[in-house]
């Protein structure tokens, strides 16, 4: 099965070496990409020298945009199966085996790692976690699906979701609205408990002031995107 | 009846002026091609709605009085004045939002076309560029 492991990176030129290596040493198949939303250091050569495939955005487009490309990427050139991982090294490769075996046996078409699905917390700052909560409490009721973690980037997608979101992927920090926007298209979402790791190198993109603008966009689109009968008409893609 | 106020005179001339000055203004930025037709429609009609009102005092205080602004009816052309701003101003925000999406398209493309241009370079020269632009520095 041909597959693809997505990673945005802005400025991860500590943490996106590591990250190739951990994708390579649990699958040595896999064609690793990263997509260098126009960072500022050396995070493209890094990637490059780690034996990744890069592209470089000619400008900052947030995660949402980043991520998309890989999409496109990947529903060009045929990949069935795309992995999605940060480039800040908070998600272990490791933990990747039963994300892929729920997609690869057809049980969903998305799954999520959740850091809140298992026993194990998450150790965040408290108001972080309650938004958390928030956004994940209002998709499972939007999806009528019990999901616990929304804000995850730790994703696998089969061809049906590449597709989806290669067409059309949300902006900024995508993830919520894409949770729902799968939903609307009929894409079966499911989670798998994952542990995350703290962030050794670079910060938060969401924090401070720009946190509660991030809620309130995202409750805004969530709210408005469920109401839309087809998420947006696709465009050529 | 309600006793309606009257337009002054001079409120009616200077509104006049002013609208025929931003009509004037419009169809310049479009005969010298800084605005697009279709962009100007609105700031058109804008125009139009507020020269008939300021010149057509008759009609401004008929109207003032039917919307109970009785004592002074150009209140009545600041309102009107103000709605069609915000109507530009909502049509530009849709603009901008479009362009902006087109624009992350554009990147895109550019950067998915970008990195099929490098993979098709012959490996020797390309792995050779990679020596030469050593430690840092992505190309720019």
């Amino acid at each position: 099965m041909k597959r693809i492991a997505i990673i945005p990176a802005f400025n991860e030129q500590g943490a996106i070496g590591g990250v190739i290596d951990e994708l390579v040493a649990f699958d040595p198949e896999v064609d690793v990409l990263v997509v260098d939303d126009a960072s500022h250091d050396a995070t493209a050569d890094r990637a490059r020298r780690h034996g990744a495939r890069v592209i470089t955005l000619p400008f900052n487009l947030g995660i949402g945009g980043a991520v998309q490309t890989g999409f496109r990427y990947a529903a060009q050139y045929g990949y069935e199966l795309a992995i999605r991982v940060d480039g800040d090294g908070q998600h272990d490769p490791g933990e990747l085996g039963p994300l892929i075996d729920i997609v690869v046996s057809g049980q969903a078409d998305v799954c999520v790692g959740s850091r809140f699905a298992g026993a194990e917390g998450y150790r965040s700052s408290a108001t972080r976690r309650v938004g958390i909560r928030i956004l994940a409490r209002t998709v499972s009721l939007l999806t009528a699906q019990r999901l616990t973690d929304t804000t995850s980037g730790f994703q696998v997608l089969n061809r049906r979701a590449i597709e989806l979101f290669a067409a059309d992927y949300p902006h900024d920090y995508p993830e919520v609205e894409a949770a729902v926007m799968a939903h609307k298209h009929r894409l079966r979402l499911a989670e798998a408990p994952v542990r995350m790791r703290e962030r050794t190198t670079g910060q938060s993109s969401i924090r401070g002031a720009l946190s509660v603008y991030y809620m309130a966009k995202v409750m805004l689109a969530i709210v408005i995107g469920s109401l839309r009968r087809k998420a947006t008409p696709l465009e050529d893609a | 009846m309600i006793a309606a106020g009257q337009t002054p005179l001079a409120v009616s001339l200077a509104a006049t002026a002013a609208s025929l000055l931003l009509l004037f203004v419009v169809f310049e930025l479009i005969r010298s091609r800084r605005l697009r037709e279709r962009y100007a429609l609105l700031w058109v009609l804008t125009g139009l709605v507020l020269l008939v009102l300021s010149a057509w005092r008759g009609g401004l205080n008929q109207i003032a009085g039917w919307l109970g602004v009785s004592t002074y009816p150009p209140a009545v052309l600041f309102a009107v004045a103000l709605l069609f701003v915000l109507a530009v101003l909502l049509h530009y925000s849709t603009v901008i939002s479009k362009l902006a999406d087109q624009n992350v398209i554009l990147a895109q493309r550019v950067a998915l076309l970008e990195l099929e241009l490098t993979e098709r370079q012959p490996p020797a020269l390309s792995s050779l560029q990679s020596e030469v632009s050593a430690p840092v520095a992505p190309e720019s």
